[in-house]
């Protein structure tokens, strides 16, 4: 029996440039930038360090019914209308329950449930605390309303590595189809985290940026002025299928996913090896898996978070796969625009670059200053042609933990 | 100052359909919570303590399982406000 391939026929996304995987791809290809400045009285109150972020663009309680988003956390809200776009998108498949599968991911699951029954409890008691405090604020609640939602009863699976779940949870995702668990899988990965608690612990870290009075720069990975990450929220969800099911039902396939690789550092629990061996195996392992060499490979959406210390770790690992060509591969830098997604990012980035290869063109990546020299990527503040032929790419996704991702994507 | 019959009913009303969307219209003294307005254990429960919130009461979980009816609850209610 040959192993089957595995298709893209659906994607869906709310994301810090748009409430759809549409608005977010056109947000990101104007050049846009969705950090802002915080609102929230909370932000003067506390005196954070750090006074913005990359909120979502539509906040999910005004997209959902009332009575559907308060039973959600903001996570699942999130992963709830970007998984119903994703399987509009894919043609509402008529599919056995027990033949699809939900591979749904989160960094952290329901912080803001869980702080605000906290604060219920100290403040009014424990008669207060809401029944469905626990099924909210569970990493599972998002894996496991999508499968109440959508009739998934083939297995309903959450992935957590910090911010390279998503992406995780799209190999996952492969390899469940592979082994014959399912025929269509809803895949991605959500967050929403943007809350007084993770800003003072990763500011703490000096992990953020501190350009408060620039937000919408503040994310210039591989400037050589970059300062730190900036929080963003949302989620990305992918309808993934056997081509086989695909094909007899005759949806539009937008991409194959042909590879994925997903290794641990064993070095630090934040810190990545200097040397990026895990990355690098992750990358060689989903070329392994797509049958492909280095030279390949066209494009590159880079993890890239705009820290000092991540991004020429990750361009020393990609030069290890690529040798000197990764100098000439165009690469996106899309966190520029959109903040760091945490448990979403490495699924709404899988949607990048598919559309990328998909229109043959990689997307802009913003905020670039004078570029960093122990950076070299080919990025561009504009998008980068990526030609006419037959497309190899893929999306790099590296999480505290030590976790490394990576998922490869081709146009035939 | 204690609420009338017709207030905790538009009150407790309020509370159903934030919970559960169901019409404030529907919500009458004799429908029933689960067979007719199928609303489930956790629903019922959230609106227990949102309604001791609202109202300024103390619903005992052992009484919860006696309030069949909405009528049940807003005579509840009524008689125990303080």
């Amino acid at each position: 029996m040959t192993t089957p391939r595995i298709v893209v026929t659906g994607i869906g996304a709310s994301s810090p440039l748009g409430g759809t995987a549409p608005e977010s791809w056109s947000g990101l290809l104007a050049g846009e930038s969705g950090a802002r400045s915080l609102e929230h009285e909370w932000v003067a109150k506390y005196e954070l360090p750090v006074t913005f972020a990359a909120e979502a663009k539509v906040r999910p309680e005004e997209v959902l019914a009332r009575p559907v988003a308060k039973r959600l956390d903001p996570a699942s809200q999130f992963a709830m209308i970007a998984a119903m776009e994703a399987w509009e998108d894919a043609g509402a498949p008529d599919v056995e329950p027990d033949r699809l599968g939900v591979d749904f991911a989160t960094g952290i699951g329901g912080v803001w449930t869980l702080l605000d029954a906290w604060d219920t409890l100290r403040e009014k008691g424990p008669r207060r605390v809401m029944p469905m405090t626990v099924p909210m604020l569970m990493p599972n609640a998002a894996a496991g309303n999508l499968s109440l939602h959508f009739g998934a009863r083939a297995f309903a699976r959450t992935v957590a590595s910090a911010c390279a779940s998503s992406t995780e949870s799209i190999v996952n995702a492969v390899e469940h189809l592979q082994d014959g668990l399912a025929d269509i899988v809803i895949a991605g990965g959500t967050e929403s985290a943007i809350h007084p608690i993770t800003i003072a612990s990763f500011a703490s870290m000096q992990a953020l940026s501190r350009r408060n009075d620039d937000p919408a720069t503040a994310s210039r990975p591989c400037s050589v002025d970059r300062d730190g990450f900036v929080m963003g929220e949302g989620a990305g969800a992918l309808i993934l299928e056997t081509e086989e099911h695909a094909k007899a039902r005759g949806a539009k396939i937008y991409a194959y996913v042909v590879g994925g690789g997903v290794t641990a550092d064993s070095y630090h629990i934040t810190a990545n090896d200097p040397e990026g061996r895990g990355a690098a195996r992750a990358v060689r392992l989903a070329l392994d898996m797509a049958g492909a060499s280095p030279d390949d490979v066209t494009h590159i959406n880079a993890h890239a978070t705009s820290t000092p210390v991540g991004d020429p770790n990750e361009y020393q690992a990609l030069r290890a796969v690529f040798g000197a060509r990764i100098d000439e591969i165009p690469v996106s830098a899309t966190k520029a625009s959109t903040g760091h997604l945490l448990g979403g990012t490495g699924a709404l980035e899988a949607i990048f670059t598919i559309l990328a290869i998909g229109q043959r063109q990689a997307p802009p990546t913003i905020n670039l200053t004078t570029q960093d020299p122990e950076v070299p990527f080919r990025i561009s503040g504009s998008p980068q042609d990526l030609g006419a032929g037959d497309q190899l790419a893929i999306s790099n996704s590296f999480g505290f933990g030590g976790h490394n991702a990576v998922v490869a994507f081709a146009t035939a | 100052m204690a609420l009338s019959q017709e207030e905790v009913l538009a009150g407790l009303a309020e509370l159903i359909t934030d919970e559960t969307g169901i019409s404030a219209d529907e919500v009458a003294l004799e429908k029933s919570f689960t067979d007719d307005l199928d609303i489930d254990s956790i629903s019922m429960m959230t609106i227990v303590v949102n309604a001791e919130e609202k109202f300024g009461v103390t619903i005992p979980d052992d009484e919860v399982k006696n309030l069949k009816t909405v009528g049940d609850a807003v005579t509840f209610i009524t008689s125990n406000q303080s």
